[in-house]
Parts: C-alpha cells; structure tokens; sequence
C-alpha cells in the first residue's frame, strides 16, 4: 500500500494541520504542562517527592499486583483462547462475547461488584473467610480487580495466532513421530509465547494505571495499599500539585518505557506469526 | 526516540483494544479437535469457570444487587435523587462532545495516514496511541496543572471568566484524552483497506473535496466510523479515573455516572450504587451486542471500484 501524490487527493494541509493542532491540544501540551510542572522542583525536592519512602511502596505495590494479575492473565487466557479456538462447546459464541466484557464496563462498576462479591459478608467472600482468606481490602484485593481489567488482552492477543496456526505444522510433528507432549512444546510453545507476552505486556501496562476498579476494592492505606495511581490523587487533593505531577512523571516513564516494549513484542508476533 | 523504528510502517498495528475475533466463525476443522475426551472437557470446564466466574458472576451481581428490593425500589433509586438524576444528564452532555471531538479529529487522521506518505507519519501514528499508555488519573491531573487558577492558562482563563477545571469542560477535555485513539484508530486499517482508487477516479471527473468526502469516503467507512464511535462512547460514558481527578467531586454539579457510582458506595447507599451501576452495565452489554454485530461488516471486502469491469 503506497499513498498517493498530494495533488491527486485533496485535504493533506487541512487533515495534517488539523490533526497536529488536536493532538497537540489535547494530548502533547497537557503532557508537556505536568513535565514542565515537575521540572519547577529542584532535583533534590523532585527525589523527596517522587522517591520518598510512600512513593517507593506506592511503585512497588503498583508493579508487583499490575505483574502478578498479568501473568494470572497469561495462564488464564492462554486455557480460554485454546479452547474457544479448538474446541466447539454450548454457549461457546456467547463466552467469547463475555470476554470482551472488561473492557466496555465502566471500571468503577467493576470496583464496585468486586467489592461487594468479596467482602467478608459477599457471595464468594463469605466462604473465603472462614479459611482465613481476605481478599476486599487487601492487596489480594487489587490483584484480583485487575485480573479482570486485563482479561480480554492475553485471550485476544493468543486467539488470532492460535486461530492461524498451521494445522499441518502439528500433523507433520506427528507423522514425524513427535508425540503429543512433544508437539505441544517444539511446535506451539514457540509460537505462542510472542503473542502471550504482548498479552502480558498489554495487562501490565492497563493495570499499571489503573484506579476506579482499585479503589473500591483496596483500603487504599499508604505505604500498605496504596497504589501510585491512588498517591497521586492524595498529593493533588492536599494541592501538592508540583509533588503529584513528580510521581506522574515517574509513572509515565514506566508506561511509556513498556509502550516500547509492547511495539517491539508486536513486531516479534507479527514476525512469527506470519 | 526512536519510537519510529518500533512499529511496523502500515500505521495500521493490531489494536490492543477490539480485535477482530477470529474464534467467531468456529473452530477451523475438526479434526483440530482430536485432543482427548478429558482434555477436551477439563479446558471447557475450567474456561466456563473462568469467563462465568471472572466475568459472569459479577454482572449477574450488579442486576441481581440492583433489583434486590424489587423493581419499585430500583425506579425510586435511580430518579428520586436530584444528584443521581443530575449525574446522568452531565454524562450525556459530557461523553458526546467528547465522542464528537475524537471523530472529527479520527477521520482527519486517518485520511491523512492512510492516504499518504510525509516524514513523521510514523510518529504521528505512535503518538496517536500515546494516551492508551497514560493512566486514567495522570490524564486528568494534566489538565489540572493546565487549567489550575495558580498556572498561566488556568489564571488568565479564569480572569476572563472561563471555568475548565470542576466544570463541564474539564471533564469533556479529560474525557477526550482518555478515548482520544479509539475513532482514528479504527478508521486508519479501514482506510487502508479500501485504497484510494475510488477517491482519485472521482477526482479525475472533477468531484470536489467535500464531494468527494460525502459522497465516496464516508459512505466506504461507515462502519468502521460506527464501530469506533460505540467503543469511544462506551469508554466516555464509563470513565473514571480521569473525570474524578478533574472535576472536583461536586455532588449535583460535577459528578458524572461512574463518579456518583463511588459516593453512593462511600456513602453507604449499597442499592443506589447498584441501581445506577447497573444503567452503566447495560450500556456497556449494549455496546458488545453492536460490536458483534458490526464486527462482521467489517471484514466484507470493500465495494467494488469504480471502473471494475
């Protein structure tokens, strides 16, 4: 697909001029504003602000429950996309409808409905507690609610290449006298760990950001459950704007440095997946 | 940065967000599925657990929560309170702006990706994208360094008497932020798809620029255009994060949906919450039924070209 000459089609200067204008309104100004807001502090207040003790929990709890909930996500995505690929089943058009389900429902009826399914007294939290298993209120809590955020994207990222695997790749490791076990892992796990790990790259990267499920869900308690999404809201609400923006900066960097990761994990599925 | 050489020179990358489902038309062939029989039935098991556990039994909740006190109850809960009722009408004034704005800017942007070649496109596409990588809170704080009374713009707007922040406007400008890809991206891969031959022989009869664009463009996209608009508005009329950050949590003022969702719930009103969750969850079940039905529109092939033979 190549583009046509500026003289043959009409709109170039408008549509470029346009879209620039928009962007830079709405995204690339706003951006460069809390950037510019974090650069007013000194490099010693930017540390005290972006590192202190409560933003270096915040981080770390942000990471580990956005990684942790992703790579549940891998494990239950990679058994939904296999088997909505292979298997016919009752309901099953109705199951992959349900998949997409996260993504449309307003994150804060998620929080909302996670909460109160697992709350001590919940339909499911009722019979975690006697075994001692709390789950609202914890970080366990904020795993699980970004469980569900991320769902749909390690399904939808295996779903097309397992869907587009060479059946006569499997049947000639067969007639080659590879057996089940042995098929599964020289010829689908190579396959399917690219589209797998964009998966778990775009999980992590959703729940990274992630805030109107988690707050809900979590007692939000600093330096315990307190996610960096949920510390920057308390820096603006005590108007440490220049503070907030500090951790914004950081966050941003880990989001945009996964962004990368994500377009190269891309390439690499592309690539494999023919 | 070399964001440039990250991704593939198309410009139309795989959406993280909608992809095509492949799965819908049925596995490909049976004999794909000769796993065993307790193979078979243990993955189907354990993936009606998951999706009905992870994803069904939470919306069986929200109805079952919202209807709990019967349906009187619910009707009362969702117009008796003037917050409530203020709510949804701030949401419906506040996600189509913000809709309209993406589509004007969405149809602009993929005219120009997918019909032509200029330095920087690749960039362009990348930071088209950029806003899917910001978390929801970090788009609305943006705009409150932006807009605060403290900050250049914020002090000479409110000056001469223009409230953004904790006013309507904020909220469509966070909004916008936050579903600024969903339109442009929806629409570069279909534009491509099409290719310009039917563009360039109106051109070549003498249609104008709007003609052009009324007459041929559009109609050729037009479901790639709906299709981007229900996904936007889905997550317009949903969002949270970002509104919350920049409206200032004004009850019958600047609370949208979502926001007066979390009062209730820090308030206590369990039912209220649920009642008015559940609106959000209907929307949202909606916007999956059109998006199945869309999705196969969306891989017809293109109508024929013009001078086609």
């Amino acid at each position: 697909m190549t583009g046509v000459s500026r003289r043959a089609l009409p709109g170039f200067g408008l549509g470029l001029g346009y879209t620039v204008f928009y962007l830079s309104a709405v995204v690339l100004i706003p951006l460069a504003a809390c950037a510019w807001k974090a650069a007013s502090l000194s490099p010693a207040e930017f540390v005290a602000a972006a590192w202190s003790d409560r933003a270096r929990a915040a981080y770390t709890l942000s990471l580990w429950t956005a990684a942790a909930a992703a790579a549940i996500n891998v494990a239950l995505g990679l058994v939904v996309a296999w088997t909505l690929v292979r298997y016919e089943f009752p309901f099953r058009r109705l199951v992959d409808a349900l998949v997409d389900v996260p993504l449309a429902l307003p994150t804060a009826v998620a929080g909302l409905v996670y909460a109160s399914l697992y709350a001590p007294n919940g339909w499911v939290g009722q019979y975690l507690e006697p075994l001692g298993i709390k789950v609202a209120y914890t970080e366990y809590g904020i795993v699980l609610v970004l469980v569900f955020t991320g769902f749909p994207f390690v399904v939808r990222t295996v779903q097309p290449v397992l869907a587009d695997l060479d059946a006569e790749m499997e049947e000639a490791a067969a007639v080659l006298g590879a057996d089940r076990w042995q098929a599964f892992r020289r010829v689908l796990l190579p396959t399917l760990i690219p589209p797998a790990l964009t998966g778990f790259a775009l999980a992590f990267a959703r729940g990274l950001g992630e805030y109107g499920s988690v707050i809900f869900i979590s007692s939000n308690m600093p330096y315990r459950t307190e996610i960096a999404a949920v510390l920057i809201v308390s820096r603006l609400e005590e108007y440490a704007y220049a503070e907030a923006a500090a951790i914004a900066v950081v966050l941003l960097a880990m989001s945009f440095a996964l962004l990368a990761v994500i377009n190269l994990l891309e390439r690499w599925t592309q690539r494999h997946g023919g | 940065m070399a964001v440039e050489t990250l991704i593939p020179a198309s410009g139309g990358r795989q959406p993280p967000v909608p992809v095509p489902d492949p799965g819908a038309d049925g596995p490909r062939s049976p004999d794909r599925a000769a796993d065993p029989w307790y193979v078979r039935y243990a993955l189907v098991g354990l993936t009606l657990l998951i999706v009905g556990g992870l994803v069904g039994l939470p919306l069986v909740a929200v109805f079952h929560h919202a209807l709990a006190n019967g349906l009187g109850a619910y009707w009362h809960n969702l117009t008796a309170d003037p917050d409530t009722r203020h709510a949804v009408f701030l949401t419906l004034m506040v996600a189509p702006v913000a809709v309209g704005l993406n589509v004007i800017f969405g149809i602009a942007a993929a005219w120009v990706i997918a019909r032509f070649r200029f330095p920087g496109r690749t960039i362009l596409t990348t930071l088209i994208d950029l806003p899917f990588s910001v978390s929801p809170v970090v788009a609305g704080l943006v705009f409150v360094l932006l807009f605060s009374p403290t900050g250049p713009l914020g002090g000479w707007l409110r000056d001469n008497g223009f409230q953004v922040l904790f006013a309507p406007p904020g909220l469509v400008l966070a909004t916008a932020f936050v579903t600024f890809p969903f339109v442009a991206r929806e629409l570069i891969p279909v534009l491509e798809a099409i290719g310009p031959e039917e563009e360039l022989a109106a051109r070549s009869l003498g249609a104008s620029g709007w003609e052009l664009f009324w007459r041929i463009t559009l109609p050729n996209m037009k479901w790639g255009l709906l299709y981007g608009v229900i996904l936007c508005n889905a997550r317009a009329m949903g969002e949270f994060g970002a509104v919350y950050v920049v409206s200032g949590r004004i009850g019958g003022r600047t609370d949208t949906m979502p926001l007066r969702v979390e009062k209730l719930f820090q308030e206590y009103n369990t039912p209220a919450a649920f009642g008015l969750a559940s609106v959000l969850t209907l929307l949202a079940l909606v916007t999956l039924v059109a998006k199945v039905l869309i999705e196969p529109r969306l891989r017809e092939k293109p109508p024929p070209s013009v001078g086609e033979p």
